[in-house]
């Protein structure tokens, strides 16, 4: 197979596009999708310092990666999940990450605001372990972003990660849920930082192609508790689609952000409120972090939970 | 040859040379799921593979925690 650039030996192809690309014009095909995302969506500015929320996966590091090689000012955020050696491994590739580049990682571990690390929070909320997870993750980004000063923070959300959300919003026609997905959501509130999400016009096999072939050493191993996510469910849904009709997840998305999205975030009116016990934002009372680090310090005080 | 699987690490051994469309659709792998390694080089689905090469079949998905959640706004 051949560089539609150049001829020479591809090492990528991308049916989707109906390409292929040698390292060298696969990873200047990379930096153009990201470029355009940044700029199309107005994500951030140069005088900037972006927050980068990393994992120590192949997406948020292939993130950093491209932002410090297109030239932004960038700080990296760990945060400690606390999922035995899955967390420690991944905690060690983006402090290497961070280290070899000579950039400032902040480390934030879950169970000091929740009260638990995510395995014993799984245990509180009897739901989907990555439902307590994502929720932590979220709260905890916009946070450190404003304990540190950082106006924007940006995740690693693929073009299939959206793909397979936005597959499980119109399942389940979440309407709520629809106008919140943008690859970048503005600041509405002084207690909300800017959220983007710059690969999110690159699917996984492409953030992984890059990773590879820029040398970051990544973790591969997958989190113990992802496997049988309904959010994997979906993707694999969806790869079966890809793989018949190639293109079919970048026209799902690409459909709705452009035609779609729009009527949705029309009939959007949400009062913003602050949180009674954190000030964090929130559309009631007490968020849903406060919440669920509620139920995590009351089974903590209830002699039964130390028994099980 | 030695095929290099994860999650779970494990391995498999094949003899014969064939192309790597080949051999995923014989590991029933969907292509574009997963990089195909040798070495220090990614694999397209036209290369072939053979005897005496170690080549790894890589998954690239992740995620878990991509829902958005109703009425928490961030």
């Amino acid at each position: 197979m051949k560089c539609r650039k150049c001829g020479g030996g591809a090492a990528l192809e991308l049916r989707r596009h109906n390409a292929a690309f040698c390292r060298e014009h696969f990873i200047e095909f990379f930096r153009k999708q990201v470029a355009e995302a940044v700029h199309k969506h107005r994500m951030f500015t140069r005088d900037e310092t972006v927050m980068v929320a990393v994992s120590g996966g192949k997406d948020s590091l292939a993130l950093w990666d491209v932002l410090l090689e297109e030239g932004y000012r960038t700080a990296g955020l760990y945060l400690d999940l606390g999922i035995f050696e899955y967390s420690v491994e991944s905690k060690a590739k983006c402090e290497a990450f961070a280290a070899a580049r000579g950039q400032t990682l902040h480390i934030e571990r879950v169970a000091d605001a929740v009260g638990a690390a995510i395995p014993q929070v799984q245990k509180v909320t009897r739901r989907p372990t990555c439902s307590a997870c994502g929720l932590s993750k979220r709260y905890l980004m916009n946070k450190a972003a404003l304990d540190h000063g950082y106006p924007v923070v940006a995740t690693g959300h693929n073009l299939d990660d959206e793909a397979a959300t936005l597959f499980g919003s119109v399942l389940t026609w979440q309407t709520d849920a629809l106008p919140r997905q943008s690859p970048a959501l503005a600041s509405t509130h002084p207690k909300l930082v800017r959220r983007v999400k710059p690969l999110y016009r690159l699917s996984e096999l492409e953030t992984a192609g890059y990773a590879f072939l820029r040398g970051i050493d990544y973790i591969v191993e997958e989190c113990p508790f992802a496997a049988g996510a309904t959010s994997i469910a979906h993707k694999e849904l969806l790869n079966r689609l890809e793989e018949t009709s190639p293109g079919s997840k970048h026209n799902f998305l690409f459909g709705f952000l452009e035609k779609a999205r729009p009527a949705f975030e029309r009939v959007e009116h949400v009062e913003l409120l602050e949180c009674t016990s954190c000030g964090q934002v929130t559309t009631g009372t007490l968020c849903a972090f406060c919440k669920l680090a509620e139920r995590v310090k009351a089974h903590g005080s209830d002699p039964a939970s130390t028994r099980r | 040859m030695k095929i290099i699987l994860r999650n779970p690490k494990r391995e498999v051994e094949l003899s014969g040379r064939r192309r790597v469309k080949e051999l995923l659709t014989e590991l029933d792998i969907l292509a574009g799921t997963v990089l195909v390694i040798r070495g220090d080089e990614l694999l397209t689905s036209d290369s072939v593979v053979g005897d005496g090469d170690v080549v790894e079949v890589r998954p690239v998905m992740s995620g878990g925690s991509a829902r958005i959640i109703p009425g928490f706004i961030l």
